[in-house]
């Protein structure tokens, strides 16, 4: 079994931890043994839930006919906004704000994929067939996507209790920044806008829900990251006492990266389905659910402004913010802008800040956590904003970033706006890293490029990486006043029990729900330090479940929790064991407590390992026969810290606010070159260090770099959940949300810095897994700002985009080409077009024709059904779609603005699952060669699945559907239709070769 | 994300396939290696009736050497075509092309057949078809017929092939003696389907680029001479003239600038290397 | 020819890591989900079900192939291997597992069957990889957590050990 055995050169005599062990956690995965959620076996009878979410951005909900769909063998129940607001109460939020929400729509949905109606079927596939069969009626409303657009006065309005899209808005004021400013000798300013984008867990959102009448509440399994402070709102939202909410979480979860947050409200959806249906339900998210609306990190619009010294030293700071958090606000949003409050100046010495935060409401989905937590969006701005200052202060950027971090001997230093970063010595992180990633090499290279004439830059970027946030900081969304009504909050509880059993085996259980860091092997290795034990005498589980185990608020896998908050609990536990066990063992071995050692599965006297007692028989003792114990002793081992950091304090009453307990380092520096044919940046050499204190497990710590660069790399060239300026959602399947893959993802150089462990952690350890979510986007985009000499640099740097940035003019096409053919549609939402085309038919015949249902049933492509619905308009079903693809719809087409026989203005909308398509027109007729001339023009707008899914050939797919609508006019004017449009181009390809072929 | 309900057959021979098409016509849909199929089915933006599953049909899994052409049976994989030993000095151009095809696991099941019927505009088979201006073999209760690769591809997953005819194979032209191809494609990612893809072929003075990824379908460009110094501002020409929009990946403007720029590589390769054998 | 209705639920049957398996399908149903439902094969995991991620890749026929994008009605009378079958009959990891223990190469392991076994059909075909090849190879399986460095590497270092192996073996 050699997986099992731990390698010789994990063995040394001063302990496990800070040892490259490898996972426990592998033995099962690696067999393919996991414990995910969608692996535990469910009740027999069990229902499977599926959704009908909405095609469109912003809507009324007129109506939803459930009927045939209740009708239907094996649906047992449906659920819909409606009883959502009859059954339970909006999910709660930090702070007032004009949000209702439910986890389905009620009255309006808000977003393209928000969840409609619920429904509750035998197995997945005919939950899905019940889902098709739910007819929702919409009034389409206009949307709003840009987040700095959506706060101006006449922008269309989400929610009917507020007057403003920006739900929240907060300015903080620390130091004196005005004066910064007014006597600054520079200042300048830059705006970013910084994407929207997730890391996408392989497993998706999974839970299975059962209602306990013994309760009255409902027994949950899910993959819920926490903060398990969440608990508490589902609990308020399903009017149940919390301990009446029992929430498990299995031994596995497949990623999160933050992700996993947001699941809570499907929870409580799914909580009222299984009620209604009075079955177990469980819900397997897909990967198409996913990506459209389960959670995205806020994109962000900043205004950035400087203020600073001639030699670069800045002494003040402006940051504007407009954080888009999507149609809902949910619980702990809009906490990641507040997560860095404390950390805006980053590790910088600048001691006059001035912050304004909108909050704001969008017709795209809703926001949650994502690795990075806020600071990918803050630190682009601060970082850009550091190299632009170099550029205009004509000075090395390395050399401004130096002249501005902190030093040494500061620590515990207390930023401006109130995070006490607690140790480091940053100019000597850089400097190891300079070293040892050879940038004197990495600038011989540039210079050398240049010299050719190629396209080659270097950037830098630092950052401060908080970890274990303090639970109290949201509460800096809220003015003093409000604060001191509601109550302090602060701390940040981590829970871990350590028992030991009557043979000596080893038990420990904790509240930090791993989704594959390697929580198991590195509490292992934590506990097994403090008893004298290997690993493998230790039993670690970490599923949990709210009505056993010790927990608090805190709980969950975020914001860098682990290595602080329960590597400390983990560490106070086992030394409470220890302590014990020792207090046990001395009276046995007839020697202080305080002189007694563990060693190798034994206990014994410090002075004389001969004097010893195996660890076994303390374990025996201790269960077998209490009255052996000293007096003060209480029977059985088995002790659980709920540990927390007195430095971890409330808002004060002038917003300064510490976020987190401990802070690590990053420091990542690299070369680019962009391709001038083809806009193509290739990152030549990435550098990345971090000084995150006492290291766990390397291996599990390198992985967490590695892995989190991979996912920023993502970040800075390909995801992106694009949106039309009218709610389209277009990133819908990974075909079209871009992960990185084993191909293209560059390598990086890890640098090891020497590390300042956290003087406020049990073992010194920092946070290590967020980052490079923090430095790389942005060290990239300043390489290409410093390969391009440009300022505004926008993420992703698809190579489209860079191309624009580099080329001037394009060349334009000769005379062969004819100008109206000269394509290329601008990116609109709207498909248009526009042409004309002879009839063989009078104005009065064409007119008569496009009048009659009877006739337009036979040239409306896959018209199946056509009939008059009141004057000039006309409703039917058709289906519609490109070669297989296709769908039934529901259409109508008004016409308006009737000049007969001469022109016409037509609008029309078109419902089915696979979408929802709005589009309007206008034709005119003029007789011409004994025929008409029929000049039109259309302008199409497609939402919903097709859209999301299919966006690559959208476009061409309409046009050729309109195409056929022409031809057939033709022929049902009884004349012979022309060339299709492929035909078109292939002459013209002809000609362009000359036409000599 | 589960197929809505269908019937399923396996026909054993074509006579049975084409009897089951000729039966429900546009309710049916041909099941081959299902790596377009399946998803589209997954997401339901296909729901037919009944799939003909052609996969253990015996008499369309051969490669077969005709002479003048390849033919490719019905069933043969991706794969398959990948490893067949005489792909590269018969088909050089697709020898190039498949490795961008998907994905290994994608190839080891998808047909090569399957891809020309699913007319993805950007994908890599389609334009080797249509350069090589090849053909495709229908069957159906009705007949045989051969269809010419302009004739068969018609637009965005669109073709000539009627509901109830079966591709039974296709087949490419042998590259000549004197020809030089070259195959060039720029994606996001490894496996993607092209941004844009281009395939190039030199016989003598004459040049025929294909273009995928930019119009409908892919589209040929033949010149009888092409002189170095007209190569740019023809392919500048053909940028324009091929049209494009925008999508989330990439613009018109982009996908203009890398037909001038591939188109130019791949030319530029027909000149220097890979003469057929 | 025999017509499978889509009400109906059909035997399917095949192997499954040399193992006879047996059960029934409606004819939509998708490979995953009856390998996972019907027989409670739960190693094999499900990410996209439209064939992008790579996370449900098994071997049909020593072929790897994505699971979701095949019903389970097309695999009846196969031969199918899934990453339960790569242990070794002691219940040892075999070497792909071994060199992916030994190199941190998965985190959450949701998407580790689908490395494994499109590594097990590659490393077959391919016994001595380079690292650029190996890229490519792995260039249909997303991963979100590892970064693929330790992947690679674990890739290489499992395909050392099976080229070590059938050395003895000869």
């Amino acid at each position: 079994m050699p997986d099992f055995a731990i390698p010789e050169d994990v063995r040394p005599e001063d302990g496990y931890v800070g040892r490259r062990m490898p996972r426990i956690e592998d033995r099962s995965l690696l067999r393919g043994e996991g414990g995910f959620v969608d692996d535990v076996p469910v009740k027999k009878g069990t229902l499977h839930a599926a959704f009908v979410r909405s095609p469109h951005a912003h809507a009324e909900v007129v109506a939803i006919d459930a009927s045939a769909a209740l009708a239907m063998p094996g649906v047992f129940a449906v659920v819909t906004g409606a009883d959502m607001a009859a059954e339970t109460d909006p999910m709660i939020v930090g702070f007032e704000n004009p949000i209702d929400y439910y986890g389905l729509a009620v009255d309006k949905v808000r977003y393209v994929g928000e969840p409609v109606v619920a429904v509750a079927a035998t197995d997945r596939y005919r939950a899905e067939d019940a889902a098709d069969l739910i007819r929702v009626t919409y009034n389409v409303l206009p949307a709003v996507v840009d987040p700095v657009t959506a706060c101006e006065p006449d922008a269309p309005k989400l929610h009917p209790r507020s007057d403003s899209n920006c739900v929240s808005k907060r300015h903080f004021v620390h130091g004196e920044p005005d004066r910064a400013f007014a006597e600054a000798e520079c200042t300048t300013e830059l705006t970013i806008r910084y994407p929207r984008n997730s890391i996408t867990p392989m497993e998706t959102y999974a839970a299975v829900v059962e209602a306990n009448s013994e309760t009255g509440g409902f027994d949950v399994l899910s993959n819920f990251q926490g903060p398990f402070s969440v608990h508490t709102v589902m609990a308020l939202a399903l009017r149940l006492r919390t301990a009446a909410l029992r929430h498990r979480s299995p031994k596995n979860s497949g990623g999160s990266f933050g992700s996993k947050l947001v699941i809570f409200p499907y929870i409580v959806v799914l909580c009222v389905l299984a009620r209604k249906a009075r079955r177990p339900v469980k819900w397997i998210e897909d990967r198409l659910e996913h990506l459209s609306a389960s959670s995205v990190a806020p994109n962000r619009v900043t205004k950035v402004e400087a203020a600073y010294t001639k030699d670069g030293t800045v002494t003040g700071l402006r940051l504007t913010h407009w954080d888009d958090h999507g149609a809902y606000l949910r619980a702990p949003m809009p906490a990641p802008i507040y997560r860095m409050h404390g950390v805006s100046t980053n590790g910088y010495g600048i001691r006059h800040l001035e912050v304004t935060n909108h909050i704001v409401s969008t017709n795209k989905c809703p926001t949650g956590a994502v690795r990075g937590f806020g600071g990918p969006q803050l630190y682009f701005a601060v970082e850009r904003m550091m190299q632009r200052i170099a550029v205009l202060t004509g000075q090395d950027p390395l050399d401004l970033i130096r002249k501005n971090l902190i030093t040494a001997d500061m620590f515990p230093y207390k930023a401006v706006a109130g995070s006490l970063l607690d140790s480091g010595d940053y100019h000597r992180t850089v400097d190891e890293t300079v070293e040892q990633g050879d940038l004197a090499a990495l600038k011989r290279k540039r210079d050398a490029a240049r010299a050719e004439g190629r396209l080659y830059g270097i950037g830098y970027a630092a950052c401060v990486e908080p970890s274990q946030s303090n639970m109290g900081y949201i509460s800096t969304v809220k003015t003093g006043r409000e604060r001191e009504r509601a109550g302090p909050k602060d701390g940040a509880v981590a829970s871990v029990t350590v028992a030991v059993d009557a043979l000596g085996s080893v038990n420990v259980i904790g509240d930090s729900v791993p989704q594959g860091q390697g929580h198991q092997t590195a509490l292992a290795q934590i506990v097994a330090d403090q008893l004298g034990l290997t690993p493998d005498d230790v039993v670690v589980a970490l599923d949990t479940d709210t009505a056993k185990d010790g927990w608090s608020i805190a709980a969950g896998n975020y914001s860098c929790r682990f290595a602080p908050a329960s590597a400390s609990a983990a560490h106070q536990a086992a030394t409470r064991v220890r302590e014990k066990m020792a207090r046990i063992a001395a009276a046995n071995l007839n020697v202080p407590a305080d002189n007694v050692e563990f060693t190798d599965g034994n206990i014994h006297a410090a002075n004389n390992p001969d004097n010893a007692i195996p660890f076994y028989r303390i374990g025996g003792l201790a269960h077998w026969s209490p009255s052996s114990l000293p007096d003060d002793v209480e029977p059985g081992i088995r002790e659980t810290a709920m540990w927390n950091a007195p430095e971890l304090t409330p808002t004060t009453a002038k917003d300064e606010i510490n976020t987190s307990l401990a802070y690590g380092f990053g420091f990542d520096f690299c070369g680019v070159e962009v391709d001038p044919d083809t806009g193509v940046v290739t990152v030549d050499r990435y550098v990345s260090a971090h000084d995150c204190g006492t290291i766990l497990n390397p291996g599990l710590a390198e992985g967490q770099i590695r892995g989190s660069w991979a996912s920023a790399y993502g970040a800075t060239f390909l995801e992106e959940f694009c949106y039309e300026e009218d709610g389209t959602f277009r990133s819908g399947t990974f075909a079209e949300y871009l992960v990185p893959t084993a191909a293209e993802l560059p390598d990086i150089r890890l640098v090891h810095p020497t590390p300042h462990p956290s003087p406020y952690t049990r073992l010194g350890a920092k946070g290590i897994a967020e980052g490079n979510q923090y430095t790389t986007p942005v060290c990239i985009a300043n390489a290409v700002a410093d390969a391009l000499g440009i300022a505004d640099i926008r993420l992703p740097l698809r190579p489209a985009r860079v191309l624009e940035w580099l080329q001037g003019e394009e060349p334009p096409p000769s005379a062969a080409v004819a100008p109206d053919e000269a394509a290329g549609e601008p990116a609109r939402p709207t498909i248009d077009g526009s042409g004309e085309m002879q009839v063989p038919a009078t104005p009065e015949q064409v007119w008569a024709l496009l009048l009659d249902p009877e006739r337009m049933a036979r040239i409306v492509p896959g018209c199946e059904r056509l009939e008059a619905a009141g004057d000039n308009s006309f409703a039917g079903t058709v289906v519609l779609g490109a070669g297989p693809v296709k769908g039934r719809f529901e259409a109508r087409i008004d016409l308006t603005d009737l000049e007969r026989p001469h022109r016409a203005r037509l609008v029309g909308a078109a419902d089915g699952p696979l979408g929802s398509s709005r589009g309007s027109g206008a034709f005119e007729l003029a007789a011409q060669d004994g025929g008409t001339l029929v000049r039109y023009r259309y302008s199409v707008e497609l939402s919903g699945k097709v859209a999301a899914v299919g966006g690559r050939m959208i476009r061409g797919a309409a046009r050729q559907l309109i195409d056929r609508f022409l031809r057939a006019l033709v022929r049902e004017a009884g004349g012979e239709a022309t060339d299709t449009p492929p035909r078109g181009l292939a002459g013209r390809l002809r000609r362009l070769a000359g036409g000599r072929t | 994300m589960k197929p809505a309900p269908f019937d399923y057959v396996r026909p054993e021979s074509i006579e049975e396939a084409v009897a089951a098409l000729a039966e429900h016509g546009d309710e049916a849909r041909v099941l081959a290696g299902g790596q377009s199929l399946m998803p589209m089915l997954n997401m339901r933006l296909v729901r037919p009736e009944i799939l003909v599953d052609i996969n253990r049909i015996p008499g369309l899994a051969g490669i077969d050497d005709e002479g003048d052409c390849i033919a490719i049976g019905g069933a043969v994989t991706q794969g398959d075509l990948a490893d067949w030993p005489d792909l590269a000095a018969t088909l050089p151009v697709v020898a190039d092309a498949l490795p961008h095809v998907g994905h290994f696991q994608t190839r080891n099941r998808g047909t090569v057949c399957g891809s020309l019927c699913h007319a993805d505009p950007s994908s890599e088979l389609p334009l080797c078809l249509a350069l090589l201006d090849g053909g495709i073999e229908l069957r159906s209760a009705r007949g045989v017929r051969t269809v010419s690769a302009d004739e068969f591809q018609q637009g965005i997953l669109t073709t000539a092939k009627a509901p109830d005819e079966l591709a039974v194979r296709a087949r490419l032209p042998k590259a000549r003696q004197g020809e030089r191809f070259a195959f060039r494609e720029f994606h996001l990612r490894h496996g993607d389907f092209a941004i844009v893809a281009v395939a190039a072929r030199r016989a003598g003075d004459a040049v025929s680029l294909a273009v995928g990824g930019v119009a409908d379908r892919p589209e040929v460009c033949h010149w009888e001479s092409l002189p170095d110094d007209a190569v740019d501002d023809a392919l500048n020409d053909l940028a324009w003239a091929l049209g494009g929009s925008d999508d989330i990946h990439a613009t018109a403007r982009h996908r203009r600038q890398l037909v001038r720029h591939l188109g130019r590589q791949a030319i530029a390769a027909t000149a220097g290397n890979r003469a057929a054998a | 020819m025999k017509r499978l209705n889509r009400d109906g639920r059909y035997p399917v049957r095949f192997t499954l890591n040399g193992m006879p398996e047996e059960g029934f399908a409606e004819p939509r149903m998708l490979l995953t989900d009856f390998l996972r439902q019907e027989i409670g094969a739960t190693g094999t995991h499900v990410a996209c079900e439209h064939g992008v991620c790579g996370a449900c890749t098994i071997r049909v026929g020593g072929k790897a192939v994505r699971a979701c994008l095949m019903l389970a009605v097309q695999a009846d009378g196969a031969g199918i291997e899934t990453i339960e079958g790569l242990t070794e009959p002691d219940g040892s990891l075999g070497p792909l597992q071994q060199a992916f223990h030994e190199n941190f190469a998965l985190q959450c392991g949701f998407c580790t069957p689908g490395f494994l076994m499109t590594l097990s059909e590659y490393l077959e075909k391919n016994p001595d990889p380079t690292v650029e090849e190996i890229k490519v190879a792995l260039s249909g399986n997303l991963c979100r957590c590892t970064g693929y460095h330790e992947i690679i590497n674990a890739s290489l270092d499992a395909a050392k050990a099976q080229r070590e192996r059938r050395r003895q073996q000869d």
